[in-house]
């Protein structure tokens, strides 16, 4: 993917466009919002990585709202030091699509960019079932099945296999399954995802050869094809 | 008629209408207003009076003249034109006010009798009032005339001199000219004296805020008993939060320099063991992952710290909303099985209809997740967790609300911990082995705060019963939450 960053500290700058070039993906960085906003307003990009608080006179929101402004959809994270609840609001209502609050953990800004530039490529999909190798979802009647064995899931799992189905191939941390697939937004203090996840290996892995849900150390858990694999 | 011809306006009123009111004292503002409400009474009153009283001796002196002339007609029945005349001369001796105006003049205008130099070229008609100035001797004066034809063209002029009424003009207006001096002076003196007044409260509220500006947060403002104590009971109390916000941060600080200081140096020398001792690479990444997992700790200890602030700010009340109970609680009790299931645990729910209440959704969220978190960390395998919510009927100390509870079968706690269980980085000692940053419960606290409400631990005989008890407003109508929204 080619992403642009749009930073002022240079050490934050620098760990993430080494993190996010090891992983495969393009960068173009800038320090300062005027920078950051020719870039932007100039260049195609697949994300975008906005800090908010920028030298130059002009911030990130600013930049957020001249792009939205002339109806560029663009995916953007917005990446702050500013971590009040009213802050958060501010930045997704003047069009962010996801908010990631400084000290931050890479894994978990990785897995949000690769999440928001996929959903840039396919948002458009209405497909009523879902597939990765041998598993089927079908949204419409809720059946899942593997290797045409049915898998009988509670709601929610469902909804939590339907989010890893969908980000199949990515990593997808324990904020973003708490976020998406329960819609909370508070700091849960103990495993509850882990638990909800172990369980529903229990369901889709358990009775299989190969599993197709595993855990990312320090970072969450990935779904993937056992076909595809390596 | 087109704008450019329209009259300009006068001159007093542009001056007024431009200018803003060039007085600033709250005491002379006073002053005039009281003074010119004053004169404007006093004139009015003594204008009522001046009208009334010349009314009146109009009257008078109107059927003065007329019962005179009438007795003087008879006289003129009962001995002709002489008779009448010595009648009049009678009249005009007796009169010791000199106000008596007499004329007898014959077919010829000839002069007859009475004290008018002549006939007034006014008088045309007869049987009819007439107020002229006349000259008599050396002055003139206003008086009433009628005139009355006899026979014989005889005619006779009866009046009657009314400079009374210049008396009492001249009266009434040294009157009002006096009242205006007097108020003028009381107005003064009471500018001075409101004024003295309004400063003295202003200097008492500004000692006080001085006081506190400079550091002195106990010192309040006192109360007389004054329209001012209004402001005077408000600037208290929003010394009092002050004082209790302040008294927060501090307690806030002393305990982040206590317990921060714990991980942090955990942390710095698990990174300076390995600097100096670490044999392989592996080692080393190893102990930079355990600081990494430190720092995160520290930064979670910090979010809490914040966010448990900025609830007791309450500034997030303005976020409040209709939050429906039932589902948020059967959403959370669902998060949460699954994990009570692991500790081979029962989550049990009991939840009666619970109405809508006004609140901060993620808080009480937060809220819950705490207790319930809390609850499957101490409570023994094979136990069962009960989260049970109902509405709760007004009592004499608390207005009608919600009770949420958490009960686990559990070790419980002894009532020193308890007393002390919101404080902040407060861990008992039974529960400092087990993970925790000291902050779960003071969360709940702060949330129960931000909703008026209450948080409290029992001993449920067995295990600890954790109870948030949530007044609920009335829901305000609909139209004012939209005002309120789109504003």
């Amino acid at each position: 993917m080619r992403i642009l960053l749009v930073e002022d500290d240079p050490t934050v700058r620098s760990f993430v466009v080494k993190g996010l070039k090891e992983s495969g993906h393009t960068i173009d960085e800038a320090d300062n919002g005027k920078d950051g906003l020719f870039l932007a307003v100039s260049e195609a990009y697949d994300v975008i990585i906005l800090d908010r608080m920028l030298p130059g006179g002009v911030d990130g929101l600013h930049i957020l709202e001249t792009l939205r402004g002339q109806e560029k959809s663009t995916p953007i994270l917005i990446l702050s030091a500013l971590s009040d609840v009213d802050e958060r609001v501010a930045g997704l209502k003047a069009g962010g699509d996801d908010y990631v609050t400084k000290p931050f953990a890479f894994s978990e800004l990785l897995a949000r960019v690769e999440a928001l530039g996929r959903r840039g490529q396919a948002e458009v999909s209405s497909k009523t079932t879902l597939s990765v190798g041998p598993l089927e979802l079908d949204l419409l009647s809720r059946d899942v099945t593997r290797d045409g064995q049915k898998i009988d899931l509670q709601p929610r799992e469902f909804r939590l296999l339907e989010f890893l189905v969908r980000h199949a191939g990515q990593v997808v941390t324990r904020t973003m399954l708490l976020e998406k697939v329960w819609d909370y937004h508070f700091d849960p203090q103990t495993n509850v995802i882990d638990v909800h996840v172990s369980r529903l290996r229990q369901k889709v892995d358990r009775p299989f050869e190969t599993a197709m849900i595993h855990t990312v150390r320090n970072a969450g858990y990935i779904l993937r094809d056992p076909q595809n694999n390596h | 008629m087109s704008p450019d011809t329209r009259p300009a306006a006068p001159f007093w009123w542009r001056f007024l209408s431009r200018r803003p009111w060039p007085v600033r004292s709250a005491g002379v503002n006073f002053a005039i207003a009281y003074g010119a409400i004053f004169l404007l009474s006093a004139g009015l009153f003594l204008s009522f009076t001046w009208w009334s009283t010349t009314s009146l001796l109009d009257r008078h002196v109107q059927t003065e003249i007329d019962s005179d002339a009438q007795e003087l007609t008879r006289r003129w029945v009962f001995g002709g034109a002489n008779a009448l005349s010595d009648a009049i001369e009678e009249r005009l001796e007796q009169n010791v006010d000199d106000d008596a105006l007499y004329l007898l003049i014959d077919k010829h205008g000839q002069r007859f009798a009475g004290n008018l130099p002549g006939w007034p070229v006014a008088i045309t008609r007869s049987n009819h009032f007439y107020e002229l100035s006349i000259r008599r001797y050396t002055f003139s004066t206003q008086a009433k005339l009628k005139a009355y034809d006899l026979p014989d063209g005889f005619k006779l002029i009866v009046g009657h001199d009314v400079r009374g009424r210049h008396l009492l003009r001249h009266i009434i207006t040294e009157t009002l000219i006096w009242c205006a001096l007097m108020v003028s002076l009381l107005a003064i003196g009471g500018a001075l004296v409101v004024r003295r007044l309004f400063l003295r409260v202003v200097h008492s509220i500004a000692r006080t805020t001085a006081a506190v500006a400079s550091g002195d947060l106990n010192h309040r403002i006192a109360l007389n008993g004054s329209e001012t104590d209004l402001v005077a009971e408000t600037v208290n109390t929003m010394l009092d939060r002050i004082n209790r916000l302040m008294e927060g941060v501090k307690q806030v600080s002393n305990a982040i320099a206590h317990d921060l200081r714990t991980p942090i140096a955990r942390a710095r020398t698990q990174l300076e063991d390995a600097a100096l001792h670490a044999q392989s690479t592996e080692e080393l990444r190893d102990a930079v992952d355990r600081a990494v997992d430190d720092l995160d700790h520290i930064t979670s200890i910090f979010e809490a710290l914040l966010r448990i602030a900025q609830i007791e700010a309450g500034s997030r009340r303005s976020a409040f909303a209709p939050v429906a109970l039932t589902p948020l609680l059967e959403g959370i009790a669902e998060l949460y099985e699954a994990s009570a299931e692991l500790a081979e645990l029962t989550l049990h729910v009991e939840l009666s209809p619970l109405p809508t209440l006004i609140g901060d959704e993620h808080m009480l969220q937060q809220a819950l997740a705490n207790l319930l978190d809390n609850a499957i960390k101490f409570a023994p395998p094979h136990s069962q967790i009960t989260l049970s919510a109902q509405t709760i009927p007004s009592t004499s100390t608390h207005p009608s609300g919600i009770e949420i509870s958490v009960r686990d079968q559990g070790p419980g706690m002894d009532e020193k911990d308890m007393q002390r269980a919101h404080e902040r980085f407060f861990r008992a000692e039974t529960a400092r082995s087990t993970p925790g940053s000291g902050l779960g419960l003071s969360l709940v606290q702060a949330i129960a705060g931000l909703h008026h409400g209450q948080f409290s631990l029992s001993n449920a005989e067995p295990g600890l019963k954790a109870t948030l008890r949530l007044p609920i407003q009335d829901l305000p109508d609909p139209k004012h939450i939209e005002a309120a929204t789109s504003s």
